[in-house]
């Protein structure tokens, strides 16, 4: 068995052994044991299924005729072992071996919509939902079993999906025998909310911790052994018979549209189309390779536009001169900063930058949609499906209910990527060609037009009293919105397809504060968006890029404690642990130290000569419930400015531990993705266009680059609900470099990324 | 159009291509192999690697007509489970992937390497696996992964 079932050959009943039994309703399955005894009531006839409501059981879990067990899951596994960690929950509580769990995501058609792949919630709330729906399982499916041995139910207990009795485990009988094949018909109280929040408990109580068999355990993904055998799909590889090759054709100048489109240009090339709608322009082929080529060739006349964009090296002006959009206050705000500084011993105060990123994922987008007789099938890498189904139905005017979205596993995923604006491209292109089109993105498209990570600056002020305590503290972020276009493609006013096809942008504001529990006497802290540089189809409109807005602001607070720290001449640490007021956060940072046998003094060192220079940084930050400390420890060569990380010694609390390998993994690839960040990433871009648009003019970190080592020191706290791990952990990183790179040096850099040629530049 | 004999995992298949089509397109439509993948289609990242008589080489720039009577093998035909080669076994044991779009890069590079040195040293590793690209941060696992197919293979 496997955690990996591929969704586009997956139909539910074909996974559920159906008897060819009368379907017979018993209508609303409000109570019914009462009328009809437990096992009519919890079980439905064969072939007959409730509805795909977030209020029924059946939803979530289906016990099949074999035994095993499928769990249906509306979010996704972004390459994080969700597979692995949502079986052991389901497993655990059902005790079924981890085995016989199947985990099936992302197919509108068999899950409800839990939001997706969405701030690291996969197990924090989409794993808290299949907690109790496994549980309830297992609570009915003991009490269908109490009534088949007469026994009662808390005489019985589960072993490995066999419900028997205590005493006598010869009396038994398996939830196969109980239900295999037939779907529970028990009702959940649902909370009435869709996508993360969506929460439906039974009767049922989870287990106790103390009591777990599977939760806690190192098991091995199974999804890997088939990506590795070159035996899985990707959503770039299904094919449709009578499918379309497609190829978008977007503007040299970011908001020019299509004045003239050459159609004999690509004459020559067999089977070559244009579609053209508004400032929408695609062109395809039967064959692919003739649907690039049409791409490189077609002529286009483009309208002549005012140049949209700012030059690069104004862009913190930019942002710094341009009246905000939207002021907010946000966090708990103490006592009065004003009046604290004005009476302040000593005032200390930094600016720091973070420009545009790109996802830059892997390959560029790809999505394949087909319509037959009215029914829409699309394939997407998206890694919120189900909002893809709403984008789909607004974007072609189809009901609903007519659109089945089926997430295949993409490209790489880090939040709000081209994935959307590719299903919606090929959604448009299906209908009006009236065949199955499958949309692929060029390189240039995925790095040059994904939605970018906002580019800001962040102001932070501390005012001390003469003893050197801080008395007052003030930060403020201020740039382009996380939600420029929004988080997913539900709407067409967010998608490259609306945007091109004459849909006005509806720009959202949101920005963020840092996460952590320092008290101070008196505290602001507050943000401020400003409008993005051109109000239509962007390759700057920003959005969700993985810890969304989280490295930017953190960047700049944590670099920030430690520029108080050197400027009252203590210990990085210590600073740290006089002002931060929550117990597990004191915990992770006397145990990240302990690990990295931190040594207190101040920074900087002042006893290096010679080339190459060495320092530590560390830096902490809550995100959700789940803290995470880094110490780095790194290397400068002072002639090239190449930055070296000899070790990152990280502390990582996310309460309870599902799975500790996959947990070490996800840390590992955050680590990874941060420190490229931090060094190497900026979104380039001229008046007229993002320049960035590869992997040379787009660099990331090498695989020459990685740190030597990474030592990792999980926290486990059992009995605290697990909180989110797919982003926390690169969020302190970028502070954590920051400030070994003074520590080393004595030269404090506070504009991402640190390039050697930027590093080189700040220590001249 | 020209008619193209390509030798791919041992078996000789003939397809109707445009001669400067590349390698890719050919394995991935004509030959129906879904690996390798597009990930560029500027030899910049990897992802669609393929051997061509046992080096690495990347088929998204590489035209469908300078492949002549060599010998193609994708990943599809580097190993099975039942047979797998040591950087496959070594990376399901290592766990590596995280989404694994770049899989072909990483894996046909490293057994390369591996079919022509046993025992690289770190710098040879370093050496033959820079340029490639992994998004997701894979970078730790991906050289525990050939350090332990090294040791495999004695």
């Amino acid at each position: 068995m496997t955690k990996m079932e591929n969704p586009a050959n997956f139909s539910r009943r074909s996974l559920l052994k159906t008897g060819g039994a009368l379907v017979v309703s018993i209508g609303a399955p409000i109570a019914l044991d009462t009328v009809l005894g437990i096992d009519a009531a919890h079980a439905q006839a064969s072939g007959t299924k409730p509805p795909l409501t977030p209020d029924q059981l059946s939803t979530f879990i289906a016990v099949n005729g074999d035994g095993s067990v499928s769990a249906f899951f509306g979010k996704m596994d972004m390459g994080q072992g969700l597979f692995a960690a949502i079986g052991q929950i389901v497993a655990e509580e059902l005790d079924v071996p981890f085995k016989t769990v199947k985990v099936l995501m992302g197919d509108t058609a068999t899950s409800v919509n839990q939001g997706g792949a969405s701030g690291s919630t996969g197990v924090q709330l989409g794993g808290k939902q299949m907690r109790v729906a496994a549980a309830e399982a297992r609570r009915v499916l003991v009490e269908m079993a109490s009534q088949r041995l007469s026994i009662p139910a808390d005489q019985l207990t589960v072993t490995d999906g066999v419900v028997h009795a205590k005493a006598d485990p010869s009396k038994k009988a398996s939830y196969a025998e109980l239900i295999g094949g037939r779907y529970f018909n028990v009702p959940l109280e649902w909370n009435k909310e869709l996508g993360n929040t969506l929460y439906a408990p039974g009767k049922a109580k989870p287990k106790d911790p103390k009591d777990y068999k599977i939760v806690g355990k190192p098991l091995p993904r199974e999804d890997i052994a088939p990506i590795v055998y070159a035996q899985t799909d990707f959503c770039t590889d299904v094919k449709r018979p009578g499918m379309l090759h497609a190829r978008m054709i977007r503007p040299p100048v970011a908001g020019s549209t299509p004045v003239k489109v050459d159609e004999a240009s690509i004459q020559d090339i067999p089977g070559a189309k244009v579609y053209l709608e508004k400032g929408f322009l695609a062109v395809y082929a039967e064959n692919e390779w003739n649907a690039i080529k049409a791409s490189q060739k077609l002529k286009v006349e483009w309208s002549n536009v005012q140049p949209s964009f700012v030059e690069q090296v104004a862009l913190y002006d930019h942002i710094r001169k341009t009246p905000p959009r939207k002021h907010q206050d946000e966090g708990k705000q103490v006592g009065n900063v004003e009046e604290a500084f004005r009476t302040a011993a000593r005032v200390v105060e930094a600016e720091y930058e973070w420009p545009f990123q790109s996802h830059a994922s892997m390959g560029p987008a790809c999505a394949l949609v087909e319509i037959q007789d009215g029914n829409v099938t699309c394939w997407t890498g998206s890694q919120k499906p189900h909002f893809v189904q709403n984008g789909i139905s607004r974007t072609i005017d189809v009901p609903l209910d007519k659109v089945h979205v089926v997430w295949v596993v993409g490209p790489g995923s880090y939040g709000r990527s081209d994935a959307d604006d590719a299903a919606m491209d090929a959604a448009v292109l299906a209908k009006v060609t009236g065949r199955p089109v499958r949309v692929q993105y060029t390189r240039d498209q995925g790095t040059g037009w994904d939605p970018k990570g906002p580019a800001s600056i962040h102001r932070a002020r501390a005012a001390l009293d003469a003893q050197g305590n801080i008395v007052a503290y003030e930060f403020v972020s201020k740039g382009f919105s996380r939600v420029d276009v929004n988080t997913n493609g539900s709407q067409p006013h967010d998608t490259l397809a609306g945007h091109f096809r004459g849909i006005a942008l509806k720009s959202g504001d949101n920005f963020g504060i840092p996460g952590e529990s320092y008290e101070f006497a008196n505290k602001k802290t507050y943000w401020e968006t400003i409008p993005p540089l051109l109000d239509r189809a962007s390759p700057l409109r920003s959005s969700h890029l993985r810890d969304p807005v989280g490295p930017q602001i953190h960047f700049a607070s944590e670099s920030f404690m430690d520029e108080i720290a050197s400027t009252i001449g203590v210990d990085p640490l210590e600073l740290r642990l006089r002002y931060v007021k929550d117990a597990r956060d004191i915990a992770l940072l006397k145990a990240v130290a302990e690990k990295a046998n931190w040594q207190s003094r101040p920074s900087p060192r002042r006893d290096q000569t010679g080339n190459k220079v060495s320092g530590r940084g560390i830096a902490y930050s809550q995100r959700n419930g789940t803290r995470v400390a880094i110490v780095a420890e790194i290397e400068v060569d002072r002639t090239t400015g190449k930055i070296s990380v000899r070790k990152f010694t990280v502390a990582h609390d996310c309460g309870q531990i599902i799975n500790p390998a996959g947990l070490k993994h996800t840390i590992e690839g955050n680590m990874i993705q941060g420190m490229s960040r931090t060094i190497w990433e900026e979104t380039k871009f001229d008046t007229k266009n993002v320049t960035s648009i590869d992997w040379m003019s787009y660099p990331i970190l090498d695989i020459t680059e990685r740190p030597a080592e990474i030592d990792i020191v999980l926290i486990d706290r059992p009995n605290v609900a697990p909180s989110g791990a797919g982003e926390p952990s690169m969020r302190p990183l970028s502070a954590a470099i920051a400030n070994a790179i003074f520590d080393a040096t004595g030269v404090r850099i506070r504009r991402v990324p640190f390039t050697p040629e930027s590093v080189r530049q700040a220590m001249s | 159009m020209a008619r193209i004999n390509l030798d791919v995992n041992g078996k000789v298949h003939t397809i109707d291509a445009d001669p400067d089509m590349p390698l890719l397109y050919a394995l991935r439509n004509d030959i129906g192999l879904n690996n390798p993948h597009f990930g560029c289609g500027l030899a910049q990242c990897g992802a669609c690697t393929v051997h061509l008589n046992g080096q690495a080489i990347r088929s998204c720039v590489t035209p469908v007509s300078a492949i002549g009577t060599g010998k193609v093998v994708t990943l599809a035909g580097l190993g099975t489970p039942e047979k797998p080669h040591p950087i496959q076994k070594a990376y399901v044991e290592e766990q590596v992937p995280q989404c694994g779009y770049c899989i072909n890069g990483w894996v046909m590079t490293a057994a390369a390497l591996l079919n022509e040195k046993k025992k690289p040293t770190d710098a040879e590793i370093n050496n033959a696996l820079t340029g490639l690209k992994c998004r997701c941060g894979t970078h730790m696992n991906i050289v525990r992964a050939v350090k332990r197919a090294s040791e495999m293979m004695g």
